[in-house]
């Protein structure tokens, strides 16, 4: 059965192909590759957007002042090269010359003009707080300064840009390859408005255009003649499916009429490590699937019944016989492998043996002031899906084991969030993946001035005080060690309940070369090809 | 005629009000909202965005700036889809939809009201209580239940039809989606068209015309099927109502690109304008079939005089 629908996939293939060919006018074959991006995009506007799936599109269309290599590591982008002042303050960028796809030179200008446009509060930019860094930006963005010139952004000459910063930020060059800081062409946008995301209207200066967007449909982009660095990029056209369903995207990938699939269903990892191990890849990604407890409401306000939650838990049997999908246990917030940090700060009682911390967290609770007499009860909240579900379920039996009794609630994804944001909830299910490469994007988290993203309510001044010290530090290493000592206190507080480190999870065809894995999870399609 | 269709337009017009705010209201109950993210925003950004798309204003101003909207002809963006317009995702998904929901009731009346004719000949005999059977189960199985069923068998265990999908729209993407949207409708017009054929078999027309020596093809066809489709003509109406809600199950499960399927998406996102749009959208659907059945019941049964 399974060959006969292989068969007549590979004929859809042979026939989509010719249709392909006879579209394109001579039969010099185009090289297509056909990505399952698992969502529609909200927009093409690089000012707009929020998602993985859109940061695939609208990055294969635009770059960055610096961009991602192939294994994920920052280079240079649109600009060639950048000088940093002494005290960490100033960036100066020499652009590269080079042209929006319909031949207009990209200016520093169109530099000044795009951050100015994203950071306008009027434009609403969701993701405009990456950005806050850079002096003056988040007066500006808050509304509180209304004066764009008043924004440490200016076009010395055509090709050099200064940015001048707030606090000296490490990860400010691993930031500029984010969205937010891509150039949008200032001439098409002052002539066409809104409609200049149009697709056929819309032109980057990147490797691709997108010249189609059929609506729950599929995106298509074309090689853009233009790039810079053109002559190296090997693929022609690139069809961006939105199928968000993973079992019928790994069916479609069965049946060769998907390259690329940017997720897989977890429950058939089995099948899939016996069938297909060598295009499954599964590798470390930056983000945290954790437990934020509710530090505001007794009695989970006690240090001792968090902690004594927290240590019950027994990570290796989640990630190991619950999820499979190589996920690793957590024992620190940062991930490991996140940049400018080394090793992350980590729990005292990891080396632990399972049945002592079973002891240790039974004591813990009995001095709060429970045990068989008075048993412990939370509800456990999480969002409606098979995996958070199958997690919630594991880890109310390990709860069990200390006389807790756990109450699950699950809710639709909007509604679960809302809770969370109001504080209405005692343990809840939460993830929070990487914006860019710095543990301070995970401790931020944390801080009491972080209000409704700071699930828990967890608030202790001197973590605080570690954060605002990190901020004004220059000096990487030493940055590292503060920012550690902040994880540390936040750990020993069990401020939240960390439960496993993400990987990301792609199906990766044979025939696509040039595919590097990588902690941020981005693959560019200009360092992609295809073998024949 | 005309000034009876008139009439009944402008008769509809506070029915669409009510449809129109009471779809405003419940879905502002609904915890959450357009920009609730499984990330959380920093409070500035969040500001900003509620003030760009005037959520922060008071509810009844939101709702008379929407009604103003309307009388423009003006469905709004839609918060999800920030490229798009409402009006704009309606007019891409509904070419998918119709073509489902058009298909399924052209089946649904033509093997609805055979089976019903072929039971009520067969009165009592194996073939009507085959059909009888037949209709109760499709009239108690709900289509989200039926169309997994179908996608299961079909595509999965015999793997002659795709799963879901929609690809340009072609005969093998529709013929699940159409089925499992066109048996409760089947379902109910055999049924219906039984019970109307069997009493106009008993009409002394009928007898007249079989003691004229008639043969039984023409006093069926002739005398007997067109007082037999009243009924089934006047469910027409409710059938497309229900053809309409069965889509937003049915373009769901197969993955249609429909209209049906961006009213799921858009009550799960909080895509407020979005969900009020198709709702309209349907209201207006709705209350125009209704009127052309009515119309069609007066041509086709003379005793009905609309004016």
């Amino acid at each position: 059965m399974a060959w006969s629908r292989l068969g007549r996939g590979l004929g859809g293939i042979a026939l989509a192909a010719g249709l392909l060919l006879g579209a394109g006018g001579p039969a010099t074959a185009e090289r297509v590759l056909r990505i399952a991006n698992m969502g529609e995009p909200q927009s093409l506007d690089p000012h707009k957007v929020a998602g993985t799936w859109e940061n695939r599109i609208v990055g294969d269309m635009f770059v960055g002042l610096a961009t991602e290599a192939a294994d994920g590591s920052t280079i240079p982008g649109a600009a060639e090269f950048w000088t940093v002042s002494d005290d960490g303050l100033t960036y100066t960028f020499g652009l590269r010359e080079h042209r929006w796809a319909d031949g207009t030179p990209v200016t520093a200008e169109d530099f000044v003009y795009a951050l100015r446009r994203i950071l306008d509060p009027k434009r609403a930019a969701k993701y405009a707080f990456i950005l806050y860094p850079i002096a003056g930006a988040k007066a500006f963005n808050k509304g509180e300064q209304s004066d764009p010139a008043k924004l440490a952004v200016r076009a010395i000459d055509l090709r050099t840009l200064e940015i001048r910063l707030e606090n000296p930020t490490p990860f400010f060059i691993d930031q500029l390859t984010h969205y937010t800081a891509f150039p949008v062409p200032r001439h098409l946008v002052e002539a066409k408005g809104e409609d200049w995301v149009k697709p056929g209207t819309i032109v980057g200066n990147g490797p691709y255009t997108v010249v189609e967007w059929v609506p729950n449909g599929r995106i298509t982009a074309v090689k853009n003649p233009l790039f810079w660095d053109a002559a190296n990029v090997a693929i022609d056209k690139v069809v961006y499916y939105p199928d968000e369903e993973r079992a019928a995207v790994l069916k479609r990938f069965r049946a060769g009429e998907i390259d690329l699939a940017t997720d897989f269903p977890s429950d058939q990892i089995d099948w899939l490590k016996a069938n297909l191990a060598g295009e499954t890849r599964i590798s470390p990604y930056l983000g945290v699937y954790y437990y934020p407890v509710n530090n505001a409401r007794p009695p989970f306000s006690d240090r001792r019944v968090r902690e004594a939650l927290s240590m019950a838990i027994d990570r290796e049997a989640i990630t190991d016989k619950v999820l499979k999908t190589g996920e690793v246990p957590a024992y620190s917030f940062v991930p490991p492998g996140t940049g400018n940090y080394g090793q992350p700060a980590e729990v005292a009682w990891k080396a632990l043996p399972m049945k002592e911390r079973l002891e240790k967290a039974k004591a813990l609770l009995a001095e709060a002031g429970f045990g068989p007499a008075k048993p412990l009860k939370v509800t456990l909240k999480y969002n409606t899906s098979e995996n958070h579900k199958k997690v919630a379920i594991a880890v109310a039996a390990m709860w069990k084991q200390l006389g807790v009794e756990t109450e699950l609630l699950n809710s639709e994804v909007k509604v679960h969030y809302n809770q969370l944001e109001e504080n209405d909830f005692d343990v809840a299910r939460a993830g929070w993946i990487a914006d860019y490469d710095d543990p301070e994007n995970f401790l931020s988290l944390l801080a009491t001035t972080t209000g409704k993203q700071n699930y828990g309510r967890y608030s202790n001044p001197e973590f605080d005080r570690l954060l605002d010290q990190a901020a004004r530090t220059a000096d990487l290493a030493k940055r590292a060690d503060v920012l550690r000592r902040a994880e540390a206190i936040a750990l020993a507080d069990a401020a939240t309940i960390p439960i496993y480190h993400y990987v990301s999870k792609n199906l990766v065809s044979r025939k696509v070369r040039g595919w590097v894995p990588n902690t941020k999870d981005i693959h560019r399609t200009r360092w992609l090809s295809l073998a024949d | 005629m005309l000034g009876y269709a008139l009439r009944r337009l402008l008769g509809s017009l506070p029915t669409l009000l009510a449809i129109v705010t009471l779809a405003f209201f419940m879905m502002r109950l609904a915890p959450g909202g357009p920009f609730t993210l499984d990330r959380s925003l920093p409070p500035a950004i969040e500001k900003n965005l509620l003030a760009a798309y005037r959520l922060d204003q008071p509810l009844w101003r939101q709702y008379l700036d929407y009604l103003a909207g309307l009388l423009r002809g003006d469905l709004g963006p839609s918060f999800k889809y920030q490229d798009f317009t409402v009006a704009e995702l309606i007019a891409t998904g509904f070419p998918a939809s119709l073509k489902v929901g058009g298909l399924a009731l052209l089946v649904a009346v033509f093997v609805g009201v055979g089976l019903g004719t072929l039971a009520a000949l067969r009165r009592n005999g194996r073939l009507d209580h085959a059909v009888m059977a037949l209709a109760m189960v499709g009239i108690a199985v709900p289509n989200f239940v039926m169309a997994p069923i179908l996608a299961l068998l079909f595509g999965v265990h015999l793997a002659w039809l795709p799963v879901g999908g929609w690809g340009d729209g072609g005969l093998r993407n529709l013929v699940l989606p159409v089925t499992a949207l066109a048996l409760p409708q089947i379902a109910y017009i055999a049924r219906l068209t039984r019970g109307a054929m069997i009493e106009e078999l008993h009409r002394d027309h009928v007898r007249t015309a079989r003691a004229k020596g008639l043969g039984e093809r023409i006093v069926v066809v002739r005398h007997t099927l067109r007082g037999g489709l009243l009924p089934v003509v006047s469910y027409l109406g409710p059938a497309t109502a229900g053809l309409v809600t069965g889509s937003v199950v049915i373009e769901t499960i197969f993955a249609i690109p429909g209209i049906g399927r961006y009213f799921v998406q858009g009550a799960l996102n909080r895509d407020y304008t979005l969900v009020m749009g198709v709702v309209i959208f349907y209201a207006v659907l709705i209350i125009l079939l209704n009127l052309l059945v009515d119309l069609l019941y007066c041509v086709l049964d003379p005793k009905v005089k609309h004016d």
